[in-house]
């Protein structure tokens, strides 16, 4: 671990992992972007008032959160290449592969939000001559950042820790794909345990500070009165989220749903 | 349409859909054994992490706190990849590998990974179990003190049911991510439901009758893996939703109640 001669190696290959952490990021900043133009469209959907909009975006959340990104990443891949299309790296694939996966979750995510905010902010809109779209887009989503921030957050994180899926699809272009490469490549095999350090590391340093910010502005949240969901809801309107709030009638640590993990 | 017909004949062909339906089995397995063994290990480690406050015993507390940060921000194919390469080696005996169909060197490599799993969701665990835990409030300690209890007694008897009572829906939900996080498995072995889909588009061409890969051979079986995915992972997600139900009943009445 401590040897000299093995950091060295590691050393001298620092531009494998620098290049590996800069398309580790930029596959997670298009995909984030990807992610949030559909999480918004979607999420706005399932909140409509009518039906068509509300199935289809169930079928996608359904869809996309039940079937594994890995299997996603391959198909999109070979559709891909398949269909002929030029232009098409590994690296876009995996970032619309991760667009389209991180988007069924944040849509989700702003689904719970947007339901969080009292239906009178609606009605009042409305009457004020807002149409539904112009009142979502000034007068809910406004509203619904702060409840979905922690959240959103954690799906960054997940996002981030996700942008390996194209490893299969022989796309080695991430930190961890190139981390592997360096790790099992001859001449540098022997400083692996070093290579898998600096790839751990770097992925620690970059989710850690953003794990730390959603678990606080969570904290944050709860602490708000419980009046803030004092609003008359239909049972499956009621968020995760707000379940323990409401029935414990007090904060305390997130007992939510933990999911898109990898 | 014929290349349709010769990736249709594949998956009727009986030995490739058995193949298959077993790699789904392993998934299903890996999965149920990972998150078995994560609530285990999960559970110590939020207890640790939560009620080992007082003198030497805070030591522990900081390494909970460092295994289950370490876990949750970075990705389980590292872990995997780490495994593959530092892991020991079982020799597992032939009579047990053959059970499972693998050779000797596959189900070694297959373990290291189920390791890995383990591991990264054993953090994950831990802080649901922690939520859980943090969720019981203070006077339920206090009662069980009252009646003579210590901590490991409270902790054991009183708070530690309720806990699970309460997160038994997020655990499921996890069950449905474990589901999917077998699938960072098929980057090192061939054995669960995404590897052995891999596995055969690869070699298609041994099944369909064409000398060539054809692109409705990959729609064929990745269709074929995703509706056994979603058939696994959605049968969860309607259990979860059917467990909370009554628990949103209980909370509208709440609000209901308030006003």
């Amino acid at each position: 671990m401590f040897d000299a001669e093995k950091w060295e190696i590691v050393w001298t290959h620092r531009q494998t992992f620098i290049d590996g952490t800069l398309s580790t990021l930029l596959m997670a900043l298009f995909g984030l972007l990807i992610a949030l133009v559909l999480g918004i469209i979607f999420g706005l959907m399932s909140t409509s008032r009518s039906r068509l909009p509300r199935v289809i975006a169930r079928i996608y959340v359904e869809f996309i959160q039940n079937t594994p990104l890995m299997l996603q990443a391959l198909f999109l891949f070979y559709a891909v290449v398949f269909s002929g299309i030029e232009g098409f790296s590994a690296l876009l694939c995996g970032i619309i592969a991760l667009g389209i996966y991180h988007g069924a979750y944040i849509s989700e995510v702003i689904r719970a939000g947007i339901t969080a905010v009292p239906k009178g902010q609606l009605e009042a809109a409305y009457s004020q001559g807002f149409t539904h779209i112009a009142a979502m887009f000034y007068i809910v989503l406004p509203q619904t950042i702060k409840i979905i921030l922690p959240p959103m957050v954690n799906q960054v994180v997940n996002l981030i820790k996700n942008t390996s899926c194209m490893f299969l699809a022989g796309g080695a272009v991430d930190l961890i794909s190139r981390t592997n490469a360096f790790a099992v490549g001859e001449g540098t095999g022997t400083a692996a345990g070093q290579g898998y350090i600096i790839g751990g590391v770097t992925f620690f340093i970059i989710c850690f500070p953003l794990s730390m910010l959603a678990s606080h502005w969570e904290k944050k949240l709860k602490m708000r009165d419980v009046a803030t969901v004092k609003v008359r809801k239909k049972p499956d309107d009621i968020s995760d989220a707000e379940l323990d709030m409401i029935i414990d009638n007090k904060g305390g640590e997130s007992n939510g749903r933990v999911d898109g993990q990898s | 349409m014929d290349a349709l017909t010769g990736s249709l004949k594949m998956i009727t062909n009986g030995s490739v859909l058995v193949y298959i339906l077993k790699g789904l089995g392993f998934t299903i397995g890996i999965a149920f054994f990972a998150v078995v063994l994560g609530i285990i290990i999960g559970t110590i480690l939020a207890l640790v992490r939560n009620y080992c406050n007082k003198g030497a015993a805070k030591i522990f507390k900081y390494i909970s706190i460092a295994y289950i940060e370490i876990f949750r921000n970075t990705p389980l194919m590292l872990w995997i990849f780490i495994g593959l390469v530092f892991f020991p080696s079982i020799e597992f005996p032939t009579e047990f590998t053959k059970l499972f169909e693998l050779s000797r060197t596959e189900m070694a490599v297959l373990f290291k990974a189920i390791i890995a799993l383990v591991l990264f969701t054993s953090s994950v665990i831990a802080e649901i179990v922690r939520g859980g835990l943090n969720s019981i409030s203070k006077g339920r300690f206090e009662a069980a003190y009252s009646q003579g209890f210590n901590l490991p007694q409270t902790l054991l008897f009183i708070i530690i049911p309720q806990t699970f009572k309460n997160i038994v829906p997020t655990l499921l939900s996890q069950v449905i991510t474990t589901v999917k996080d077998t699938s960072y498995i098929a980057n090192i072995a061939v054995a669960e439901l995404m590897g052995r889909t891999f596995q055969l588009i690869q070699i298609s061409p041994r099944y369909t009758g064409f000398s060539t890969q054809n692109v409705s051979d990959v729609f064929v079986l990745c269709g074929l893996a995703c509706v056994m995915y979603f058939a696994v992972n959605f049968t969860i997600s309607l259990v979860v939703r059917h467990m909370q139900k009554p628990k949103r009943i209980k909370a509208a009445a709440k609000i209901e109640e308030l006003q």
